[in-house]
């Protein structure tokens, strides 16, 4: 069954089409993935996901609603999270604070005043963000401050804040840009074992290495239209997509 | 058991803090401070700034319209002396409600924005409100003159309940005790306390958390399904009921309310006290309006004898140079040594005179922790239970 259902998207900046009648179906369980070139509109189809960015035509519906209109927080309680290019995550509190937060967010929905309780009361939200740091490996930074953290670890705590809520659907956009060799194989590995949690993931990226030891399935999107949908060993050989890629001068 | 220890700590912390505002008379008195007047601008711009830190230290909002609701907590409780009783109890209750309302409109507008276009529009609408008292509301606030109680005044409810103040201006009192003076101080002081406590409570809980969230990152709280507005907003409204109380209780103390309380260099004062004493501080606030209302106060008492006696052990013409120079920073001039005391702490403590605190108790502890084990409480990680 497809969660995410993208139909006859179009964006136009000026005079520039971004998204070209985009068509795409997500099914539930699986790794995603969105390739392109350089200014493919890999990132202006992301954007529509979440509520920043408004296509002129077309639907993008999450498990039979719309995303269209509402505002990123509404489409994180419906189940979405998000990780981001650079990772976004609470730099001046503590590593459990931050995910702890995501926790709360997902309990108390969008905007609640709970000023009575010391968060130390607050002792299932505590182990669940225990729990989760324990299992992304950061159990035992879990009183730092979260701007100290390297890059990788920053990355995943984002995981970790993204995870701790349950999401039905997990956005990631290049979730690898600017990783060393060895922290990209660690993301990897991380992303693996969390799509076996059957999270279904959408990932946008630029490195073929992350993309085809991940995806269940590729989109490859180029001058703002999908040119070929396939399973990842088919993509390798496409035609059109190593013309998008080396015709672009890509390597 | 961290969060016992946390919570047995702030205990401590109160009970401590609660200590430190009873005996205030006797503990001020050999740096002379300890007189009523000083003691209660001590209690209510410690509940003004407890209140700013709220907003500012936790969201990171710096408001530069806070005077707005001081005044406009000024105005509504001299008006309840005037239309319905001078029990403090209502005009206080009455002062709250409209600093909250004043700020949720102001709040309501200026959150709109952020960063430096929202000190401005705060800047702004203060600027606005001190204009309207100042002049164009005059009806209700008596403009320039400041409004002030009249013998004739309606007084409904001690009319109802048979109180009569008899041909004197009546001042205001608590069931009978008379809020000037000490009484008045120790008013201030206990709802002080109780201010206080209220924001150990907003910075130990969830809801204060998610105040510190906003200051943090405000995008990845919106994908993370926070709705951002609402929290800085709740922030920004108590504060601006800590503002009306505060304001209230300088009416009761001293019961006229002027437009020059709402004017920019009020609402200047209160971000100097909070910075200086560290802001998202619990303590630091309250020692910051300390230290200013009582720099303005004794700074500001010297005059030239006094000086040339302090130097009355240099040479004549020494002493007169010395007692010029000085004389720069006492009197008219205390603001200048406000404004060289500011830049020393901004500069070397950053986190205020808490950070400073902090230093010197670290300091002190790696002295005696070389003799014995380590002890890393603080830094030990939580347990997950």
């Amino acid at each position: 069954m497809s969660i995410l259902s993208v139909q006859n998207v179009n964006k136009r900046f000026g005079g520039l089409k971004a998204l070209d009648n985009v068509n795409l179906e997500v099914e539930e369980g699986t790794v995603h993935a969105i390739i392109g070139p350089n200014g493919a509109g890999k990132s202006t189809l992301l954007n529509c996901f979440i509520g920043k960015l408004e296509p002129d035509t077309g639907s993008v519906t999450f498990a039979n609603k719309s995303l269209l209109g509402i505002k990123p927080y509404e489409i994180n309680q419906l189940g979405v999270s998000r990780v981001f290019q650079t990772p976004e995550i609470f730099a001046d509190l503590s590593l459990v604070d931050n995910v702890m937060i995501p926790a709360f967010a997902k309990r108390d929905g969008a905007f609640k005043v709970n000023w009575w309780n010391t968060v130390g009361d607050e002792k299932d939200i505590r182990a669940k963000a225990m729990d989760m740091l324990q299992d992304l490996g950061l159990a035992d930074k879990s009183s730092e401050i979260a701007g100290q953290l390297s890059r990788g670890d920053k990355r995943r705590l984002e995981l970790a804040m993204c995870l701790v809520q349950d999401p039905q659907l997990l956005l990631l956009d290049e979730p690898t840009a600017g990783m060393a060799r060895a922290d990209t194989n660690n993301t990897i590995d991380l992303l693996k074992t969390i799509s076996k949690r059957n999270i279904t993931m959408v990932v946008i990226e630029h490195d073929m290495h992350v993309v085809f030891s991940l995806a269940d399935k590729i989109s490859v999107l180029a001058q703002g239209t999908v040119i070929a949908e396939d399973v990842p060993q088919n993509i390798k050989g496409n035609a059109k997509v190593q013309e998008a890629y080396l015709g672009g001068a890509h390597l | 058991m961290i969060s016992i220890l946390k919570k047995r700590s702030d205990i401590i912390l109160l009970l401590v803090f609660a200590a430190v505002v009873a005996s205030g008379p006797v503990l001020f008195q050999p740096i002379g401070a300890g007189y009523p007047d000083l003691l209660q601008k001590f209690a209510i711009f410690g509940i003004f700034a407890i209140g700013f830190n709220i907003l500012f230290g936790l969201t990171g909002y710096l408001s530069f319209g806070h005077a707005a609701f001081l005044g406009v907590g000024s105005y509504t409780a001299v008006w309840t002396f005037k239309l319905l009783s001078m029990n403090p109890i209502p005009a206080l209750i009455l002062a709250v409600i409209a600093g909250g309302l004043f700020s949720l409109l102001i709040g309501w507008v200026s959150m709109r924005r952020s960063g430096i276009y929202f000190s401005i529009l705060t800047l702004a609408f203060a600027q606005m409100s001190y204009n309207l008292a100042y002049s164009v509301l005059t009806p209700i606030t008596n403009g320039e003159t400041g409004l002030q109680l009249a013998q004739s005044d309606p007084r409904v409810l001690d009319v109802a309940f048979g109180r009569d103040y008899g041909a004197v201006l009546p001042t205001p009192d608590l069931f009978g005790i008379n809020l000037s003076g000490y009484p008045g101080y120790y008013f201030c002081g206990a709802l002080l306390i109780v201010c206080f406590y209220i924001s150990i409570r907003i910075f130990r809980s969830p809801f204060g958390m998610m105040l510190r969230a906003v200051k943090s990152n405000q995008n990845r709280m919106n994908y993370t399904g926070l709705n951002t507005r609402p929290y800085a907003l709740a922030a920004f409204v108590i504060s601006g009921m800590f503002a009306g109380l505060a304001g209230g209780l300088l009416a009761v103390t001293d019961p006229l309310a002027g437009a020059e309380r709402m004017q920019w260099t009020a609402s200047g004062e209160i971000v100097l006290m909070t910075i200086l004493g560290g802001s998202g501080t619990l303590l630091g606030p309250v020692i910051g309006a300390g230290v200013i209302k009582y720099f303005e106060n004794i700074f500001s008492a010297f005059n030239e004898n006094i000086l040339l006696n302090m130097f009355s052990f240099f040479p004549e013409p020494l002493q007169h140079a010395a007692a010029w120079v000085a004389g720069l920073f006492v009197g008219e001039g205390w603001h200048l040594t406000l404004g060289a005391l500011f830049m020393i702490i901004v500069i070397f403590l950053p986190g205020g005179l808490m950070e400073g605190a902090h230093k010197i108790i670290n300091l002190f502890r790696r002295k005696t922790d070389s003799d014995g084990p380590q002890k890393s409480a603080d830094s030990a990680p939580a347990p997950a239970e």
